[in-house]
Order: structure tokens, then sequence, then C-alpha cells
């Protein structure tokens, strides 16, 4: 855990004890935390960094990592750019946070950044230079989260709120191991890697090329001893025999809604460990995790969580810590907190038997296997559409990826609509939808309406599922 | 087994393979050649794939197993995911 408000990550990682003997296993490469402690990829570009806004958004988890560990403290803002995201969005998020250099091996050509030099990591070395860490920036780290408009919307948080939730651990001295599905450039594995690197613990890190099986049975080699991911990552590892060489003694499931089938499933493939789900978000911060194995949450959860305060207004999960987000960078979205400095998370609650169950999202955002899509921006490219005068695009529910994403048409040519030609005009519509966004985001199917609800503001009625 | 019974597992077999091959083509996935034994992480498919296949074949089939049951395990192999889908339909 942190020291304190001040302390860096550099600081932080030499303070643990066994350096040397604790290890980021990536798929490809390895590096001790001592290693990364006193190492720098960055050749000299790091110390030039001092004060700077630095975009990283290299493909590597491990060099991430070791820029992360390098430049906190150095840089006076940290952006971490995610894999997955388009690298045509880099130059937004660049724009966005002011960015003066950008660490990253991707093909970057043809983006505007003149502001910004590019920096390539190299591999990590012993740094000559010790990096000047006796006046440290208080660096500012800015996660990247889905926006209504497509565009990403940059989340700014300190390492102190986003360590809040690290405590001691009580399980250092059986020899832990971490691992997480996640990419520690989203909300939920960054939280995994600070709690490595925060106490000291070995790490495995996932990658993108790498299939599941492969990576569970890299997972148990290294012996990993605790492990986290979207309920939609343990849905798919379960499918894999793999998932039967691991033996956690902790399963964290996190950054979706829980169901109690994949909380069975995990309790009868895991039955020594501890299976707990939280709750989480980049805005929100960490904010509760729970242990009965049971979904949805106790009521007393609400008054009786130490250093988190939470309540339910208007029906959705308000929440007030020091592990929230600061702000957001964008400068045309709302405020991230209210005036009383509560965070909306928008997830909407049913209360049944004192137990608090989740029912979809007030503001009709859905989360596709982890991930957000906001309504609007699908709507927004149906809509160009010469064809389509307005949609509506809902959530539907799917048992392995939590939800999915479908659409309601409402077409300008209702009257003496030929239906032979349905089908080729969804196609024609989906594959619009197709070009301009992620996969996870274009509609499943489409249904061709007469009519959509509308409000007395003119808006569309939303009925959240 | 009386035919008109075979011939309804046929259709839900030749109607999930054309709902893997149609998947795999909108997601840009090569498809692995569909045999029993072949698993389902190997076949190409991501867990969107999947989700959007369960998503289709509800709306084809209308049985979802995967919802039916709440203690439903995973098939792990195509084989599995046919049988699952004609122990539902039937």
């Amino acid at each position: 855990m942190l020291r304190s408000e001040t302390e860096t990550l550099g600081q932080a990682l030499i303070a643990n004890s066994d350096l040397g003997a604790r290890w980021v296993f990536g798929a490809g490469a390895t590096a001790a935390w001592g290693q990364l402690a006193g190492g720098s990829c960055l050749g000299n570009g790091g110390g030039d960094l001092r004060g700077k806004s630095v975009l990283v958004a290299t493909t590597d988890q491990l060099t991430a990592i070791a820029t992360l560990v390098e430049l906190d403290g150095v840089a006076s803002r940290l952006v971490l750019y995610p894999p997955d995201l388009p690298v045509e969005h880099l130059a937004y998020a660049a724009k966005t946070a002011a960015a003066d250099a950008i660490v990253s091996d991707r093909i970057l050509a043809g983006l505007s950044l003149e502001r910004c030099s590019l920096i390539v990591p190299g591999a990590l070395q012993p740094s000559g230079v010790a990096l000047d860490r006796e006046q440290p920036w208080q660096t500012e780290w800015v996660l990247l989260t889905s926006g209504t408009t497509g565009l990403p919307k940059l989340v700014a948080h300190t390492l102190h709120s986003l360590a809040g939730a690290i405590g001691k651990s009580n399980d250092t001295e059986g020899g832990v191991t971490w691992s997480t599905f996640y990419d520690i450039r989203r909300y939920g594995g960054l939280q995994i890697f600070l709690r490595a690197a925060l106490t000291g613990t070995s790490l495995v890190l996932s990658d993108a090329l790498e299939s599941t099986a492969d990576f569970l049975e890299r997972a148990s080699v290294h012996r990993v001893t605790h492990i986290s991911g979207t309920p939609t990552q343990w849905r798919r590892a379960l499918m894999s025999p793999a998932a039967r060489l691991i033996t956690p003694s902790y399963v964290r499931l996190s950054g979706e809604i829980a169901d109690q089938a994949i909380l069975d499933q995990l309790r009868s493939f895991y039955p020594q460990a501890r299976i707990s789900h939280a709750f989480a978000s980049t805005e929100a911060g960490v904010a509760f995790e729970v242990k009965d194995g049971i979904h949805g949450f106790a009521a007393s959860i609400v008054s009786q969580t130490s250093g988190v305060e939470m309540k339910v207004e208007n029906g959705s999960l308000r929440i007030r810590s020091d592990r929230t987000a600061s702000r957001y960078l964008n400068h045309d979205a709302r405020p991230l907190k209210d005036e009383n400095g509560f965070v909306d998370t928008g997830d909407a609650l049913e209360l049944r038997d004192g137990r608090y169950y989740f029912a979809g999202r007030r503001d009709g955002v859905i989360n596709v296997g982890g991930l957000k899509v906001h309504p609007e921006e699908v709507e927004e490219v149906i809509n160009r559409h010469p064809q389509v005068r307005m949609s509506l695009v809902r959530t539907k529910k799917s048992p392995i990826m939590g939800a999915l994403v479908v659409a309601d048409v409402v077409l300008k040519t209702a009257q003496g609509f030929d239906a032979r030609d349905d089908r080729s005009l969804q196609q024609d519509i989906l594959s619009l939808c197709r070009g301009a966004l992620s996969a996870h985001k274009v509609p499943v199917s489409i249904t061709f309406v007469a009519t959509l609800a509308v409000a007395e503001t003119g808006k569309l009625i939303r009925r959240n599922a | 087994m009386p035919p008109w019974e075979l011939k309804a597992d046929m259709t839900v077999r030749s109607e999930i393979e054309t709902q893997f091959q149609q998947v795999a083509q909108e997601q840009d996935k090569r498809l692995a050649r569909l045999t029993d034994n072949l698993p389902l992480l190997d076949s190409g498919l991501d867990s969107l794939c999947f989700a959007i296949l369960v998503s289709r074949l509800e709306d084809l089939l209308e049985v979802d197993p995967f919802t039916a049951s709440e203690d439903a395990v995973f098939p792990l192999t195509f084989g599995d995911f046919v049988r699952f889908y004609e122990n539902v339909a039937k």
C-alpha cells in the first residue's frame, strides 16, 4: 500500500522486500520488479519528460508497466491508451490531454500529432541516471473510457485514488501470485497491476494475441493464486479444459454484473477458492466487494463499507470516496461529480428482501462484456443511412457477454415498404455500422418498426432492461 | 428414433453450422472445420461471436439453453454445443 499521498510508484516498489524474486511475467518477456524499479526503457527520453504530459500507447503491457514505473513522479500526466482503442482516436486523446510526448511502438503515420514528440520504447535497461525522485511530481493518471459521441472520455485519477482500495495484504506470506484477464490499461487490470506492485507480489500478464488456453497454461506454470476478470472473460475461460490447470485460492469478478450462474460455475470449478465480485468503475473507483457468493449485494453494504459513502438516489447508486476520479479532461464533458462530491454510477438498483440487485442503467449505457456502449453513438451511425428516419438502440441480455446491442429502426419509407427487401437493407445498415464502430458496438440484430416512443421533451423514451 | 425426430435434429445441426459460418464471416474470423471433436475455443470465434451466435439461434430456434438452465455448463466441443441445443429443442 502507499505510505503517503505523495509516494510514487517507484518509491513504493523499492519499499517492498524480495524485489529480485518477484516477477512480472508477460507472454513474451519477463522482468523482476527490481529491474522495473531501477530500469528504463525510454533511455534518456525518460529524464527529459519531467513535468510533461505523456501519452503511453504501447502494444505490450510489460513495456507500459516499465514506462509507468519510470515516469510516475516524473511526468505531470500519464495517459494510459488501451490497445483495443482505434489508433484514430489517438490524436484526439493527445490533444485533450495536452500531451507533450507519446510513448508508442505503434504505427502512427497519418495522425496529426504536431505538438507531440514520439518516443519509441526500447528494451528495459538498468537506468544510467538515477531519476530525481526526491521532489516528485504529483503525476495525474488518466484512463480512457467510452463516451456518448464515440470519442473516448479521459478520466483523471491520481496514484492515490487508484490505489485507495489496496490495503495491506494478509496473504503475502503464503506466496501470492496475481493474474488478470484484463489488460492493465483498463481500470480492472490497472487495479491488479497496482495491487501486485504495491504489495510486492508476482504478476502474470495476459496477452491479446494469446489464446485463453495458452494464457491459463502460463498462469498454471507460474502458480497463480489470485486471479481476476470480467464475468465474460470467466465464461470464456471455463469453456477451456485448461481452466482445470489452475487452482486459485482467490477468484475475483468485476467490470460487469456477475449473475448467479457464473458465480455457481466458478464455485464448482474452484471449490477451494474464495470467490468475490467487486463493484468498481473507472469514474467511481472501487466501491465494495461481495464475498457471499450470491449475486447482487446485501443492503447493509451501502452503509457499512469503510472509506466509501454510498447512497441510492432516484434509483441509481451514487458513490463518494477518495477512490473516485477527480474530473473529465474533455472540455465538453458534464461534471464527473455532483456538488456534494458524489459520482452517479448510472447503475439502477432494485431492493428485494434486504438485498440490492442491479437492474440495468439509467442512462441506457449497455455493458457488453465489460465494455461500455452508449446507445447514442450507435444511433448516430445508423441514422446516417439514407433510408433511416430514426433508431433506438437498446440492450438484449446475453448469457455469454452479459448484454448485447440491438436496434429498432424506423424507415423513411414505412408505407409500401417491401418486406422482401428487409434482409438486404438490414445488411446494408449493419455494414455501415461495422465500418464505423468497434465490433462490440455493432447491433446483433435490427428490427424495423413503424414508430418509436418520443417523450414530451422530444427525446426518445429509453426503457432500460 | 422416429424419422421426424431425426429430421428435426438434422435441422438443428445444419442451422447451427450455417450460423457459425455466417457469424465468422461477419466478424471477419477464420472458422475451423466444424467437426464434433473441435474444441469451441479452437473454432476461431471469440466471446462476442459466441454471444451473437447464441442470440441468433435463440431467434431462429426459439430456445436459449444457456438461460433455460441456471447451472448450465458451457459445452467444450462443437459436438457438445449441437447436442446442447438438440436436447433443449426436443
